[in-house]
This record gives C-alpha cells, sequence and structure tokens, in this order.
C-alpha cells in the first residue's frame, strides 16, 4: 500500500495515493473536471485544455489528465479565470464547428453540446472562418462528417491503440489538421473493417453509422414485402439504456413487441441461428481434430474481424470456419427454408437484422453471402436506429406487453444468447463439440476462464483425453496480438475466438451512445450487459444448441444434417485476401 | 523514362533495406521520406505505399507524417522551386512586394506550378540570410537584396537558361 | 593623410570604468596631443574583454600587447616607450590566454566585431571549418582530453553548474541543473540531443555557430554525454541549411577518423557518437517534447510535462536536450573555468548571448555580448543606429514569442530577467530593429501569422485561438476593426498565454499584447479613426498626386488597374474609387509627387 501524501484541492486538504494524475484523485474524491480529449482507456493527449486547473507555484494552467500529484500540492479547479478560460476553449470548438444541432444525428447526445451547456456560453464572442471539408459517405457502415470534428484524437488512439487497424490519422496541421484514412481516401477504399468504434468514442457527430431508418420505414410500409426481422443477443441487453434505463435489463419481449408494432410480419432472432452457427461449427471443428484438419481453428462471426483478416491475416483464411455469421445465416434462412415453408416468392421476403454491429452492414452487402442470385439480409440497422425507429413511431417501449418470437427460425437455447459477450461463441461451441465428441454431459456448462473482460483470455477442455486448448480475444488489437502468437506457434490452440469490438458484440460499433453520466467503453456497462445475457441463459431450460427443438426440425426438414451438401451451399461461404489501398502484395514487393 | 523510375526505386530501396537494420528502425521515417523526394521530386502515392509496406508502418501514420512537414511536395514540382523568405527581416525590408512581383510574372499563387513546369512558387519563412534582405531561393541558391523588378529579371535570366538546355 | 600606425583599444566594460579606465582615456588623448600623435594612433573602445581582474586594459595593435592593471601614472611611459620608441614595456604587460581572445586579436580593430565579446563564435570567421586540423590549433578537443584524462563526470557536471550557464535555446533553464537531473536517472540507454531547429525568423546564430565551427558543438555534446552517462549524441538539425548540414557531417566523420568520437574515445573507458536527423519544415518541433516525436518518426507533436525528457525523453528513455550555443560554451567552461564564465554577464544571466541583428539598422549581423549590455548599446553603438535618418522605433527580442519594446525600453539590460520584466523575452536571441516607417499592428499580425501557419493542431486554445486573433488582427489592418476587437485580442492573449499545451502557443500571443501595452494608440487608431500612422495598412492609405508632378506619365504607365488619370507635363490625378493601393506609382515616381496618407 502506498503511503499517502497530502493534497490541497480548493484550499481543503486531502490524503491521497501518490502516483496518480490530479484527474484521478479529484475524480476518486468526488471533484468532477470537465473534460473532453480524456479517456482511461486510451493514452493521454492532453489536448483539448478543458480539463486545465490551476496548481499553486506553476505560472501556467495544467492538463489535470496528465499533470501528477505530488505532497504538497495546492490545486484550484474552479476560479473565476479557470471557468473563463475553459468556457472560451469551448466556445472556440463551438465556432469552428457547424451550427446545426437542430438536424444532427447526436442532438441531446452530444458530448460538445452538453460541454457547452455547462459552460455557459451563451454568446459567441470569436466568431471566424470554419471548416468546409464535405462528409464522406461512401462507407457502408460508417460516414465520416470531418465539419464536425473537434480534434479530439479519440477515434485516432481508438483505431490505433486498441483496435490496431491504424485506419485514421490526423493530417496536415494547425487550423488545418483533419482526420482521415490515409491520402484522404473514402472510407469503403481503406483499411477500415467497420467495427464501428470510432463511433462509440466520438464526442459528436463526426463518425456516424450510415443510417437505414428511412428506407426502412419505406419498406415497412410496402404491403407487398414480406417483412422479415432478426435482431442479435446485445441488442436486448443495451437497447434498455437508449430509453433511459441503466445498462443490463433484458428487452428481449419489448424489442419483439415494439418489431411487430413497427410493422414487421415475423420476428426471428438471430439466437436461433447462433445455435446453428454451433452446430455447423462444432461439426466443423470436430472434422478438422479427426481429419487432422487445418488448426487453429477461428471462428468467422465478426464481421469487422473478417475484413481485418482478409487484409492483415490473409495467410490465416484456411484457418477460418467457413461457416457464415448467425446473421447471414438467419438471411439465408429466410429467403429459402422460411420462404418455402409459407410458400411464397422469396423475392418478396425483405430481411432485415437489428444489430449491436456497425461491421454487419459491410457484411451485408458481400457478394459471397447472396443467396440464390439474392442479397441475403436487405438492411441491417444497429440499436441506436431501431431505437430511434421505435421511438418515432410513437411506441411506449417501456410499458409495451412484450411478446415472443415467431416460429420456425425464432427460438434459442441459452448458447445461443451468449453469443453476444466475449467468450461466449468459444462457450457455447464447447458445450455442443464436447457433447457430439463424447457422448456425454458436460458438467461444467459455464466455462469461466473464458469469460470476462481479460484482452486475451485462455481454457482448456478435456474431451475423452485429448486436452483441447482455446483461446478467446476481444477488440482487434488483442486479436492481432493473440494472431501473431498462433502464426509463430500453430500448434499452441486448437479453437480460437475472435470478437471484434471490446467487450465482444456486447460493446459493438452500434450500442446505445454513453449516457451523461457514463463513458464511452465503460467496463461497468459492458459487464452488465453480458451479465443480462448470463442471465438469460441460465434461465433457460434449454442450454445446449442441439437441444433447440427448432433446429432439430430445420435439419431434419431441410438441412439434413451438420456439413450437408445444401448446408454448405447456404451456411457456409469462402473468403479471400483484400488489398484496399495501401495494402500492397507481398509478390509486388520484391 | 521507366527505366529511370526503376533505378530510383531501388535507390530507395538500398537506403530503406539500411534504415531497417538499424535499432528503432521505423523512426527512420522521416529520412526515408526524405530519400525520396531527393529522388523524385515530390512524393508519389506509389512510392509512400511502399515505403509504408517496408518499413512496416501503416499508411495512415506516414501520410500523417508527411502531410505535418511542410517541406515534403505531395504534387510534382516544376523544375526550379522558388521560395520566398517572409522572415521577419525580409519582410520589414519589403518581401510582400518582391512576392507580388513573382505572383504577377509567373501567374501563380503561392504552391502552384507554372503551365510550362517551370516554377512552382513556395513561401519560406526564414532562410537565415537576414543581413541581405529580402531574400529569395530558387532551387539551391540564395539570391538577397532584391526588389520586384530585380527578381523579374532573375526568373527571366532562369527562363533562358531553361530554353538553352 | 598619414598612416595609422598604431591601434590602441582600451576596454570600456562596466569593471574597467570603475578602476577609472575613463580617466585613463583622457590621459591617454592629452598625452597622444603632447606628442603629436593623435594622427597616427587611432584609439577605440571595446566592449568587455573578460579580464576584469587585470583591469583596466589597454591593448596595442599591431603585436597584439596587451597592458593590465595600469593606472593614470602609467599612461605616458607607455605612450612614449612603446608608441614613440617602439619598445613595448615588459613590467605592465599581462599574458591572456582565454579561449575567445583569439578572435578578438584578429578583428578587434573593427568596430563592429571589437565591441563584441565571442566566446561561442569565437572561431568563426578564423579558422577553416572543414579542417579539424584548424580546430585543433585553436585548442580543439582540449577540453574533451581534459574531461576524460582528469575529471570524474560528477565534477563535468559541478564545473557547468558553477558557470551559471542557461539553455541559450529561449527558456534560459539552469543548464547544470538539467545536466544534474538526467545524470542522476539509471544507468543504462540515455541519450544527448542538439537542437539545431533554430526555426525562428530573423535568426541564423546556430546556422552561423554549425557553419563556422561544427567541432565545438561536438565537443560540447560529447563532454555532455560523458558527464550524463550517455553514450548516444543525436543533432536534430532543420533540412533548410543544407550548408550547416554538409559541415556537420564533414566534422563528425573528421572527429570518428581523430578518435574523439566512437569507441573508447582517446583510450578512455567513454564511448560516444552523434547522428544526424533532419527536421522537415516545422518550427513547432524546436520545442523539446516535439522534437523528440519527431526524431521517434512521428508528426512533431509536443506532449505535457512532466514526464520531463531528463526522465523520459527520445524512445523514453533519459534524454539531454540543449539549444547548439549552449554546446558551443561547454570547451570555454571546460578549459576557462566555471567560475571565470560566471564572472561575465549579470547575477541572474552569466556568459554571453548571440543576438542576429537585423532590420532597420546598418551594421545588420551576428552579435554576441555579455550578458547586461544594453539594448541602446547593441542597436546604437554596435548596431551604428537607424539608417537614412529614420527614427528609432522598437526592438523586437525573443522572436515570434516574444515583445517589442520601445524608446523608454532602450536602457534595458540583456538579461534573462530584466526582458521577461520589461514585456519580452530574451528567446533564442533574434533581434529586429524597427523604425517609424513600420506599423506595429501590423508587425503583430505578421508575427501571429508565422505562428499560427505552425501551430501543431493538437490544442485547441493554440490552434483555434491564435487563428481567431489573427482574424481579428487582419480585420483591423484592413480597416474594419471595431473597439471591442482590441479587449477581445487582449483576452484571447491571456487565455491562449496560460492554457496552452506548448511553449508556442503559450508565448503566441506576446507580440500583440506587447504591442498593444506598447503601442495601444496606433491600435486605437487603426479602429477608431481606420488610420495607420506609418502608412503601411494599405486599406487604409490613399495615394494622391501633389503639385510636385511634372506630369512624366510613369505612375500612369506603373498603374495595374488604369487609375491614373493625366496628360503629358500635367498634373496627373489617382482615381480613389478604381485605386488598389498596390504602390506602384509611389515606388515609380521619381519627383515624391505621389503621396501616401
Amino acid at each position: 500500500m502506498d503511503k499517502k501524501i497530502t493534497i490541497y484541492i480548493n484550499s481543503k486538504e486531502y490524503k491521497v495515493s501518490p502516483n496518480q494524475t490530479i484527474m484521478q484523485a479529484a475524480d476518486h474524491l468526488g471533484f468532477h473536471i470537465p473534460r473532453l480529449c480524456y479517456h482511461p482507456k486510451l493514452s493521454i493527449e492532453g489536448a483539448c485544455r478543458v480539463c486545465i486547473v490551476e496548481v499553486e507555484g506553476m505560472r501556467n494552467f495544467v492538463a489535470s489528465c496528465a499533470y501528477p500529484v505530488s505532497d504538497g500540492m495546492k490545486i484550484h479547479t474552479n476560479t473565476q479565470e479557470l471557468r473563463r478560460a475553459r468556457r472560451d476553449i469551448v466556445e472556440l470548438l463551438v465556432d469552428n464547428h457547424p451550427m446545426d444541432c437542430h438536424t444532427c444525428e447526436r442532438d441531446g447526445n452530444c458530448e460538445l453540446q452538453r460541454l457547452a451547456s455547462s459552460m455557459g456560453i451563451r454568446a459567441r464572442h470569436f466568431v471566424g472562418q470554419r471548416k468546409q471539408y464535405g462528409r464522406d459517405l461512401s462507407g457502408q457502415a460508417v460516414i465520416r462528417d470531418p465539419d464536425k470534428c473537434i480534434l479530439c484524437g479519440r477515434c485516432v488512439r481508438m483505431c490505433s491503440e486498441i483496435q490496431q487497424v491504424h485506419n485514421l490519422t490526423q493530417a496536415h496541421r494547425g487550423f488545418d489538421t483533419v482526420v482521415m484514412p490515409a491520402y484522404n481516401m473514402p472510407m469503403a477504399e481503406s483499411v477500415c473493417t467497420a467495427c464501428g468504434q470510432c463511433i462509440n468514442v466520438c464526442p459528436t457527430a463526426a463518425f456516424l453509422e450510415k443510417n437505414y431508418t428511412q428506407e426502412l420505414f419505406e419498406k415497412l410500409n410496402d404491403p407487398n414485402l414480406i417483412k422479415v426481422a432478426q435482431f442479435a443477443p446485445s441488442v436486448r441487453a443495451a437497447i434498455g439504456e437508449a430509453f433511459g434505463l441503466e445498462a443490463g435489463h433484458n428487452m428481449e419481449g419489448q424489442l419483439v413487441a415494439a418489431l411487430r408494432k413497427l410493422g414487421f410480419n415475423y420476428v426471428f432472432d438471430t439466437q436461433f441461428s447462433a445455435d446453428l452457427t454451433i452446430m455447423e461449427e462444432a461439426t466443423e471443428f470436430l472434422e478438422r481434430i479427426q481429419n487432422k484438419g487445418k488448426l487453429p481453428m477461428i471462428t468467422s462471426c465478426s464481421s469487422a474481424w473478417m475484413k481485418c483478416m482478409e487484409q492483415f491475416y490473409p495467410d490465416l483464411i484456411e484457418n477460418i470456419s467457413t461457416c457464415k455469421s448467425p446473421m447471414s445465416m438467419q438471411s439465408a434462412l429466410a429467403k429459402t427454408f422460411f420462404a418455402q415453408k409459407i410458400g411464397v416468392d422469396p423475392k418478396k421476403i425483405f430481411s432485415v437484422a437489428a444489430m449491436c454491429c456497425t461491421a454487419k452492414k459491410y457484411e451485408a452487402a458481400r457478394p459471397e453471402l447472396d443467396v440464390e442470385g439474392m442479397r441475403a439480409t436487405d438492411i441491417v440497422v444497429t440499436t441506436r436506429e431501431i431505437a430511434w425507429m421505435i421511438k418515432s413511431a410513437g411506441i411506449d417501449f417501456l410499458n409495451i406487453e412484450p411478446e415472443t418470437q415467431d416460429h420456425p427460425i425464432g427460438m434459442s437455447s441459452g448458447a445461443g444468447v451468449i453469443f453476444g459477450t466475449t467468450g461466449g461463441v468459444m462457450e457455447a461451441s464447447i458445450r455442443t463439440a464436447y457433447e457430439l465428441y463424447t457422448g456425454q454431459t458436460l458438467v461444467d456448462i459455464e466455462v469461466e476462464s473464458i469469460r470476462g473482460l481479460k484482452g486475451i483470455k485462455e481454457g482448456k477442455v478435456v474431451m475423452d483425453g485429448q486436452e483441447i486448448r482455446v483461446a478467446v480475444a476481444h477488440g482487434l488489437g488483442n486479436a492481432c496480438k493473440l494472431l501473431d502468437v498462433v502464426r509463430k506457434d500453430p500448434g499452441r490452440y486448437h479453437f480460437v475466438e475472435i470478437m471484434g469490438c471490446p467487450g465482444g458484440c456486447v460493446g459493438g460499433g452500434g450500442q446505445p451512445y454513453a449516457g451523461v453520466n457514463s463513458i464511452p467503453l465503460d467496463e461497468d456497462a459492458l459487464m452488465k450487459r453480458a451479465e443480462a445475457l448470463y442471465s438469460i441463459d441460465r434461465a433457460k431450460t434449454i442450454r445446449r444448441s442441439y437441444d433447440n427443438p427448432d433446429i432439430q426440425k430445420l435439419y431434419k426438414e431441410y438441412l439434413q444434417r451438420p456439413g450437408s451438401p445444401i448446408a454448405h451451399k447456404l451456411l457456409h461461404t469462402h473468403y479471400k485476401q483484400k488489398f484496399p489501398q495501401g495494402i500492397i502484395p507481398k509478390e509486388a514487393l520484391k | 523514362m521507366v527505366e529511370m523510375a526503376q533505378e530510383k526505386m531501388d535507390e530507395l530501396r538500398t537506403f530503406i533495406a539500411a534504415c531497417m537494420q538499424k535499432e528503432y528502425s521505423d523512426s527512420y521515417l522521416i529520412a526515408v521520406l526524405h530519400k525520396a523526394q531527393e529522388l523524385f521530386g515530390y512524393l508519389p502515392v506509389e512510392v509512400m505505399d511502399e515505403v509504408a509496406q517496408r518499413m512496416n508502418i501503416p499508411t495512415a501514420h506516414l501520410w500523417g507524417v508527411a502531410t505535418f512537414y511542410h517541406y515534403f511536395n505531395l504534387k510534382p514540382i516544376g523544375k526550379y522551386v522558388i521560395s520566398v523568405c517572409l522572415g521577419t527581416a525580409c519582410y520589414v525590408k519589403g518581401a510582400t512586394e518582391v512576392l507580388e512581383a513573382i505572383k504577377r510574372e509567373l501567374g501563380v499563387e503561392i504552391g502552384q506550378t507554372t503551365a510550362d513546369n517551370l516554377f512552382t512558387l513556395h513561401e519560406a519563412r526564414c532562410l537565415g540570410a537576414c543581413g541581405i534582405a529580402p531574400v529569395i531561393m530558387i532551387n539551391d541558391k540564395i539570391y538577397g537584396e532584391l526588389d520586384a523588378k530585380k527578381v523579374v529579371a532573375l526568373i527571366n535570366q532562369y527562363r533562358k537558361t531553361a530554353q538553352v538546355a | 593623410m598619414p598612416e595609422v600606425h598604431y591601434k590602441i583599444t582600451l576596454c570600456d566594460g562596466t569593471s574597467c570604468i570603475r578602476k577609472q579606465s575613463k580617466q585613463i582615456h583622457q590621459i591617454l588623448d592629452q598625452e597622444l596631443r603632447k606628442r603629436n600623435l593623435k594622427e597616427v594612433v587611432s584609439v577605440h573602445l571595446s566592449g568587455c574583454l573578460g579580464m576584469c581582474a587585470k583591469g583596466p586594459i589597454l591593448i596595442i595593435n599591431p603585436g597584439y600587447v596587451m597592458y593590465g592593471n595600469i593606472t593614470e601614472a602609467d599612461i605616458p611611459e607607455i605612450v612614449e616607450s612603446h608608441l614613440v620608441h617602439d619598445t613595448p614595456v615588459a613590467r605592465l604587460m599581462v599574458e591572456e590566454n582565454h579561449l575567445y581572445n583569439r578572435f578578438f586579436r584578429i578583428f578587434g580593430d573593427v568596430d563592429f566585431f571589437g565591441k563584441q565579446m565571442r566566446i561561442t563564435l569565437r572561431n568563426c570567421g578564423i579558422i577553416d571549418p572543414e579542417n579539424i586540423d584548424d580546430y585543433l590549433s585553436v585548442r580543439g578537443y582540449e577540453a574533451l582530453a581534459k574531461v576524460l584524462t582528469d575529471m570524474k563526470p560528477e565534477q563535468v557536471v559541478s564545473e557547468v553548474k558553477k558557470s551559471g550557464l542557461r539553455g541559450r535555446g529561449g527558456a534560459g533553464f539552469p543548464t547544470g541543473m538539467k545536466w544534474e537531473f538526467t545524470a542522476k536517472q539509471p544507468a543504462g540507454e540515455k541519450y544527448v540531443i542538439c537542437n539545431a531547429d533554430e526555426g525562428d525568423p530573423g535568426a541564423f546564430m546556430d546556422r552561423s555557430a554549425i557553419e563556422g565551427d561544427p567541432h565545438t558543438v561536438l565537443e560540447g555534446m560529447i563532454i555532455g554525454g560523458y558527464a550524463v552517462g550517455s553514450s548516444r549524441g543525436v543533432v536534430y538539425i532543420r533540412a533548410e541549411y543544407p550548408l550547416a548540414i554538409k559541415r556537420l557531417e564533414k566534422a563528425i566523420a573528421a572527429a570518428r577518423e581523430h578518435g574523439f568520437l566512437g569507441q573508447n574515445i582517446l583510450g578512455s573507458n567513454f564511448s560516444f557518437d552523434i547522428e544526424i536527423r533532419l527536421g522537415a519544415g516545422a518550427f513547432v518541433c524546436g520545442e523539446e517534447t516535439a522534437l523528440i516525436h519527431s526524431i521517434e518518426g512521428s508528426r512533431g507533436m509536443p506532449r505535457p510535462r512532466p514526464p520531463f525528457p531528463a526522465v523520459s525523453g527520445l524512445f523514453g528513455r533519459p534524454t539531454l536536450i540543449n539549444n547548439v550555443e549552449t554546446w558551443a560554451n561547454i570547451p570555454v567552461i571546460i578549459l576557462d573555468g566555471g567560475e571565470w564564465f560566471s564572472g561575465i554577464g549579470t547575477q541572474g544571466s552569466k556568459g554571453t548571448k548571440v543576438f542576429a541583428l537585423a532590420g532597420k539598422v546598418r551594421n545588420t549581423g551576428l552579435v554576441e555580448v555579455p550578458m547586461g549590455t544594453t539594448l541602446r548599446e547593441i542597436v546604437f553603438d554596435i548596431g551604428g543606429g537607424i539608417p537614412n535618418g529614420r527614427k528609432f522605433k522598437a526592438v523586437q527580442t525573443g522572436g515570434p514569442s516574444g515583445g517589442c519594446l520601445p524608446e523608454p525600453y532602450l536602457d534595458t539590460p540583456i538579461d534573462y530577467e530584466s526582458l521577461a520584466k520589461a514585456g519580452s523575452i530574451m528567446g533564442s536571441g533574434g533581434m529586429i530593429v524597427i523604425d517609424e516607417d513600420s506599423c506595429m499592428v501590423n508587425i503583430a499580425r505578421f508575427f501571429i501569422e508565422f505562428t499560427q501557419s505552425e501551430s501543431c493542431g493538437k490544442c485547441a486554445p493554440c490552434r483555434e485561438g491564435t487563428r481567431r486573433m489573427l482574424e481579428i488582427l487582419t480585420r483591423i489592418t484592413e480597416g474594419k476593426g471595431c473597439p471591442e476587437d482590441i479587449d477581445k485580442l487582449e483576452r484571447l492573449g491571456a487565455m491562449i498565454k496560460k492554457s496552452s499545451l506548448c511553449g508556442l502557443g503559450q508565448s503566441a500571443p506576446n507580440p500583440i499584447l506587447s504591442t498593444i501595452k506598447n503601442f495601444r494608440e496606433e491600435y486605437e487608431e487603426h479602429v477608431n479613426q481606420k488610420k495607420c500612422r506609418a502608412g503601411v495598412c494599405a486599406a487604409m492609405l490613399s495615394y494622391t498626386i501633389n503639385d510636385n508632378c511634372v506630369g512624366c506619365g510613369a505612375c500612369k504607365r506603373a498603374c495595374p488597374v488604369n487609375a491614373i488619370d493625366g496628360t503629358r507635363k500635367e498634373k496627373h490625378h489617382i482615381d480613389p474609387n478604381k485605386c488598389i493601393k498596390c504602390g506602384q506609382c509611389y515606388s515609380v515616381c521619381k519627383f515624391s509627387a505621389v503621396a501616401k496618407a
């Protein structure tokens, strides 16, 4: 235990631990110092100068996020001069920002707006030239609006330090600084994996997902279409936050009801196809084990991870499971098996997915995922978008009577639920693989060692005397670290789960924005959302994918068995190396 | 033409390989970009891509560095680069008149190249020759104590040289 | 006219004056007149020669004979024996071996140089910078040898502390203390950096020092490396200095060849080598942490401190960064002693400082004087005053980070504290003289335009705030200012100074705030009366043709917009609506017939 030191904040004495910054000490003591570029998970910039405080003996103000406390330090956090300086600094940011709050996506939920309001900016003294770069709407999933950027640098740090995709940089200098991909190329041509974490950390609307709500409203009003919906596990665990609830409320029933009220003819559940994915993937895994196929096998449900892999780890393509993601499996079935079942022309089926994920918008557009010449998933909307649609349609989401999903592709086991959190896919797979392989029941169905928010987790299961070593990584940065190990030591693991977002899908790029009292990537919120999913799992009577009666029916009636030719046709895909600008094929480098 | 570019690329590749042998190899990015500009006159996109790959540096990071430092040209430049010093001493001694005269004579703004690809106009911040202000630099040569008339005569001299060559 | 046979230099430094040098001057004058030697003997006053213990000093050339501790009584004997009979007076002669004195011996008779005290620049102009043997012949690398054979690292640090040397890059941090911090860090990989990114417009001290005497900088760095426990040196030099780079490369190669760089230097256990890294056109890279990031291959953006470079710098290792001029002083301090060095200058600012004197002054160039010399002495005595009969208006020190000091401040002594108190800074040594033909508002705008374009863009106060200040100043110079503008400039300036992340932002408002403080009437005239008294801000000028006009038509031909009308031999007329105020007519008129107001 460090010996405590004495500091003074606003003339009162406090004893605090050394080895921390003024901001950390103040936070612990309950003094809130306003801030903008600071984030506990990202490196310290000290750039915004909003968190400045006065330290006696220093001629100038210091950034409290960076300045360490020392014994005897006298700090003032709220003098008139400081308040005025902070106010002027925020005004300078506002003066170089479009004045269109009313028509902005983040109206009411924008950190700049909140800061300006809390600083009491009621007059604008320093109006001058404003930047005008125009928006980049090329991306299928993530769009950029540099005019709204206040250069906090969070997105660059997120993309480089945590996701390690390094797509973004601050370019040029001074007043002309802009955040952009290399060469200012359109996002669609860049190495962007569409993970959407930049949107999560952005304090303004400089990054947004591509919005399909208007188009969806139109389709929902089209009587000639059969509108089918699916929604990811993580959506039900987080959508409540968009309606003012704390993180971790399971709103599954309400969401099903709301989707029906919006106009969907059938409301299914991605958790069903999560179960399906387990069936196919566990079978694929066991085949590789038995026939000495390519190991370790690496999961493929994270679309951001898929793009990342095709760009940076193409040598591991053969390791990737050929299974499509649950969303794409679901949509494929909707337009084949389900269309057949209700006797409808597949072209009339309009398949919509409500996802916690932005990369799924990119995935839906991949031509390899088409079925019978049609696009499988027609529209993907994020949790944020569907929440807005529900509000916009005047649906009383919090008080609506919960409903249940439709058969035949809407029911799920507990294994399907936990797909949304890091370690969940692996745990679900183990539950089935073990029992398929050994024929025995897995007693310890919850695999603790691969749960939780540690970046890279390891575990092992002994199946009939054979030790199966597994690893789980969440966040693309951790994924890259893990895969560098796999490249060097391919025998180290048998099965690897990768989720592109920190925390897994519960932390996806499409989840509700952090509220007034929390920060993006708040670990507490992630844990609460994950816990919601684990509780749903625990509450279910059926907890293994192959116990799901609708899954059994699907195979009996249509797919025959996992890995069958028809299963391969509809539920499996292939990958190939991608060369966005800036990545040169190795042969060309010689 | 293509062979010359190939030769230059090879020279750059050798330079990069030497840097990669050193400790903290990615810190040599700026030195490599200097070399690339020395060889090509500016930083073409293909060259930047290759530098990024060979040095294991993300292209976005390289772009951030290349655009930060004003010394690096991201567009091709003319045969003669005219840098007009606008440092304090030159400013006080009439550098703006010299600059305006050049602009009028060549018909370009700062950062632009003449249509015949002969001259590119830049402004510079203090070339350190304050004693002979106002000063301009054409490629590596410094010319001092100029005025509007003298600088036009100088430009015409260069035009003549280019014609003869 | 008879030739001058002898040249006498009397030291006019403070110490010598106190010891009656003025009276000695008088007696000397009398004696020369008595013997009819006034025409063949010239007498000059020099700046402090730094030999205060032996003062009053009198030097007679040719032959460079130095007389010390002289009294009035000695003068007749000196004149009679030395000047008339060509026999120096042995008992009054003193030996003086300080390093820097060699320059004085050669150039001391030139007024401009004679009034300076060249320690940093002691070899510039005397040795061939591309020939290491020349450097060796002026005791080059002798300091290094002394350090490696006779001194422990702590002793070297102690000597530098004793000297009182402060960082010459501008911040003026006590050099010895910085060395001590770095030396204290745990042993291992450490770096020594020379900041040669001299980016202040109007400053060329570092360039000249490196071009003229690169080895002294290298020697200083090697000694620094020894003192703090580092074996790796880096010179970060701006790419716009190709000659300096070439000379540095040559010097490093020669030093290696001679065993002053590399493994086991001069047979000791100490190894040190130096690498050159180029800048690429970013003024902000003169800031320590930005410089470090630039060497690391990133955008040159500063970061908050602590941690300071001494603790965590280049590649996260303890790093000692000093400016070129600081390094150049080290060999002198080692050989002539820290105590001797601390005898020069003032209480708080020891040694000499190099200034790049430029602007509206007769003699421009590098001026190295002891701290404590006044601005007046530099501008008028050494600089020769304002040319063309114009009046002095202000002197700008410290480059774009400094302030403009008007006439009342001319007697300010040059030292860190006095200049700061006067509202400016020492900075790296830029000193621009401004006369009545310059507009202070425009000058302020010029400086903020520079700092604005060099802002790295990381922190909001500097990135956005300096742009807004520039916009306000531009409007004012275009005649579109409003009364609140001056208050806004002061408000923004004060906030930017206190809130910015690095020194660039913290000092960017200085020229504006100091000109508002010292020349407020000019601002008010611009804003309230739309008048520019210096006749510089074009938008507020009107050009008219007066009765001096002879109708030659030169202006009419020169006008780019055909705004001038008139027939030959008749008074011409400028149409104010067409006039774009380019000033061409004013410059071509040979009859002073065009008036600017």
